[in-house]
């Protein structure tokens, strides 16, 4: 025990010790926090300047209808098209001619005429305004009036709440998924990162021929246990610290930002009296709701079920990695034996866009969610959606047993195949070792 | 010290190992010869604990060989290898460590073996950053760190140059007079002449000669001698009663003979019979040297 300890402190310190561990670990929550931040930055200070709209209107009713925004000031153009377009060829900055052809009803558009490519935004504007001024126009025509129609204005939300022991809740689904989808990601990626960094580690003990020293001292058994464990330590070591660290600087940022979109919102929302009332709704910050639901998630519950299928996942699909590590020569060799490491895991990773998140309680996700093989990204994905306990005691039970058994088997190939030089292993070959007995 | 019984080990195809039985005593250095593939390997590898044997069983110190026994051996394989990114000094530690020395005396030993070997200032150093040669001292020393009883070396002479190959050869001198039983695998003839007390050859699985040096050298004795004489006459003296004449070469001083005794015939009478006719200069009795013995068996091809 206390020499599995030892090569357990070796593997971890070797890894934790170097600079690219350090480099990730740190600059992974900065960039995302980084990412985050410039999309704050972005969405709140990208302001464009205001625009002088030139408005020719052939249709004379339009034009008297159009209300100038933060943005956007209607003018009625002084002379001739030929003369505003030559001026706005020489340079007049800011200026775009909007040009409504007396058929604007019947024939649906416009023309706007300008140097530079227009933000969609103001597009939107002019389209927006235009559709209604439109729109009041045929109402009237019909004989309906629109202020009775404005006045109907329902705006039914739907609000979930989910009925649990402790009475109703809150239950955002939406930024549950997508937490879980992440970590799902997270799984995938890192059961390969940490499960290849123990093939490697393996083969380069096999290259390099230390392995014969070492195992003269040591069991083969506690060899490679002593690597999974001290590489899996290093993953759950950077996922503590990303965890924390990204914690630690999201609660930070998104105060800041709080702060600073509630005080644009209540300065859109004064604009927004001016303007018609329907831009209020899609001019209030969305962002603010996404972290409002983002904090809504049972965070504890998620990361708690993600460490444990990250750990019991890793120790299943490591142990295969150790596997093949031990029987090949060299990293080109191992491609052969990769395919079918990858496949259930590729192949739940690609169902959970599709199926599982459609149908988390069908009898597929259900199945994904119990085959250790595939559970841990399978369970994974169905957790927000809510999974009765013993499935879930059920699948991490299973997955115990997935990796003691995956486990048993690698070690007897391993501790034959790591003596093995020069020697082309095939799946009969691996079967053979496995049943060498002493 | 060590006794191995009747051990076979089988592999799918064919059987590494069959029926060896080895008796190793106590402070000696054993010669374990063999041709490539005949399976020293594998019956190190049993002896070290690496894999078990499918029968037979091992005595160490009159004890079953249990992992126990791990601490007391040290094994320097022909295939050795260091981790090419840790410091020396760090994997030192690791491997002294891993047979059960706790770091404080594992410092402490390591400090003593870098004096002794001229390492001092290899401790912060990378093993890539060592030459082959210094690769090979710093493995011999984790070898011998835990002062093992038994010390298993395999090739230990290869990959150093003539000034480290002897001072590795006088550690080992050195360990054999503390009492270190060594078993010693080599293809280097001359190194096992030097320094083996007993031998034991393997080929195609099979033992096919177990015993002490001199005793083995003896037995392959074939009443062959070297004369070396000075005579005027051109003809060289024959009497086919009493020995063949295998071999001749003449210089302009000396003529010397290469001969086989016929079995009832001792050197004595042959002496007696050449000193009338010719003066004699040199005799030396051809004892086979242990490449003599060890290309014989291996081959089957008689000598000479």
């Amino acid at each position: 025990m206390n020499k599995i300890l030892l090569i357990i402190q070796r593997e971890y310190l070797s890894r934790v010790k170097k600079k690219s561990f350090l480099l990730t670990t740190f600059l992974v929550p900065l960039l995302f926090i980084g990412m985050y931040a410039i999309i704050f930055y972005v969405a709140l200070n990208n302001q464009e300047p205001t625009t002088i709209v030139q408005v020719i209107d052939d249709s004379g009713f339009i034009i008297n209808e159009l209300k100038d925004t933060e943005h956007l000031i209607f003018t009625k153009a002084t002379g001739s098209t030929e003369m505003i377009k030559k001026s706005l060829e020489k340079g007049e900055k800011n200026t775009v001619l909007l040009l409504i052809p007396s058929d604007v009803e019947s024939s649906q558009r416009v023309d706007l005429y300008d140097t530079e490519k227009k933000g969609i935004g103001t597009i939107n504007d002019i389209e927006g305004q235009l559709n209604d001024i439109v729109k009041s126009k045929a109402l009237k025509d019909a004989g309906i009036d629109t202020k009775i129609l404005n006045s109907i204005k329902p705006a039914i939300s739907v609000k979930s709440k989910e009925l649990t022991v402790e009475g109703e809740r809150d239950s955002s689904i939406g930024a549950a998924v997508g937490v879980s989808f992440g970590l799902s990601i997270l799984i995938y990626l890192s059961l390969f990162l940490y499960g290849s960094q123990v093939m490697r580690g393996i083969i380069e003990e096999k290259s390099n021929r230390i392995v014969e020293v070492i195992i003269s001292s040591v069991k083969p058994f506690q060899l490679m246990m002593g690597k999974i464990i001290g590489i899996g330590l290093v993953g759950v070591t950077q996922f503590v610290l990303w965890i924390v660290l990204s914690v630690g600087l999201l609660g930070i940022a998104s105060t800041v930002m709080m702060d600073k979109s509630i005080s644009t919102e209540i300065t859109e929302t004064k604009h927004a009296n001016d303007t018609k009332e329907e831009y209020k709704s899609a001019n209030t910050s969305p962002i603010n709701g996404l972290i409002k639901n983002i904090k809504t998630v049972d965070y504890p519950y998620i990361i708690g079920s993600f460490l444990v299928y990250f750990i019991g996942g890793y120790l299943l699909y490591s142990a295969l990695f150790a596997m093949v590590g031990s029987a090949v020569d060299s990293e080109t060799e191992t491609q052969q034996f990769m395919l079918p490491i990858i496949m259930p895991l590729l192949f739940t990773y690609m169902l959970s866009f599709s199926v599982l998140i459609n149908n988390p309680h069908g009898t597929l996700a259900f199945w994904l969610s119990m085959v250790p093989f595939t559970s841990p990204i399978g369970m994974l994905v169905r957790i927000p959606f809510g999974v009765p306990t013993w499935q879930l005691v059920l699948s991490i039970i299973l997955l115990i047993i997935g990796f003691v058994g995956t486990t048993y088997i690698a070690a007897r190939v391993y501790r034959v195949g790591i003596l093995m030089y020069g020697k082309k292993a095939s799946y009969k070959e691996l079967f053979k070792w496995f049943k060498y007995k002493g | 010290m060590l006794e191995i019984n009747n051990i076979v080990k089988q592999y799918a195809q064919h059987r590494a190992l069959d029926d060896i039985s080895l008796s190793i005593k106590r402070g000696t250095i054993f010669g374990l010869l063999g041709p490539n593939g005949a399976g020293k390997t594998s019956l190190i590898r049993i002896i070290t604990q690496i894999t078990g044997p499918d029968s037979g069983t091992i005595f160490f110190n009159g004890e079953h060989l249990n992992p126990q026994h791990i601490e007391k051996i040290g094994y320097l394989p022909e295939e050795r290898g260091l981790y090419k990114k840790m410091q020396i000094g760090d994997q030192m530690l690791y491997l002294a460590q891993l047979k059960g020395l706790s770091k404080e005396e594992a410092k402490r030993r390591i400090k003593h073996w870098f004096e002794k070997m001229e390492m001092q200032t290899w401790w912060n150093k990378k093993v890539e950053d060592l030459s082959k040669g210094m690769q090979q001292k710093v493995q011999f020393v984790a070898t011998v760190l835990h002062q093992p009883e038994l010390l298993i070396l395999d090739e230990p002479f290869s990959g150093f140059d003539p000034v480290n190959a002897d001072l590795i050869k006088n550690e080992i001198l050195e360990l054999h007079n503390n009492g270190t039983t060594i078993i010693f695998s080599t293809h280097r003839m001359e190194s096992v002449e030097e320094l083996c007390d007993n031998i034991a050859l393997i080929n195609k699985s099979k033992k096919i000669l177990d015993g002490s040096l001199s005793e083995i050298k003896n037995s392959y004795r074939e009443n062959k001698f070297k004369i070396i004489y000075h005579s005027q006459e051109d003809s060289i003296p024959t009497n086919d009663a009493l020995f063949i004449v295998e071999y001749t070469k003449r210089t302009d001083h000396s003529t010397t003979l290469f001969i086989k005794i016929l079995e009832d015939k001792t050197i004595n009478e042959i002496l007696s019979y050449l000193l009338e006719k010719v003066e004699i200069r040199h005799v030396e009795e051809i004892i086979p040297s242990i490449h003599d013995i060890f290309v014989k068996e291996v081959t089957d091809i008689p000598l000479n």
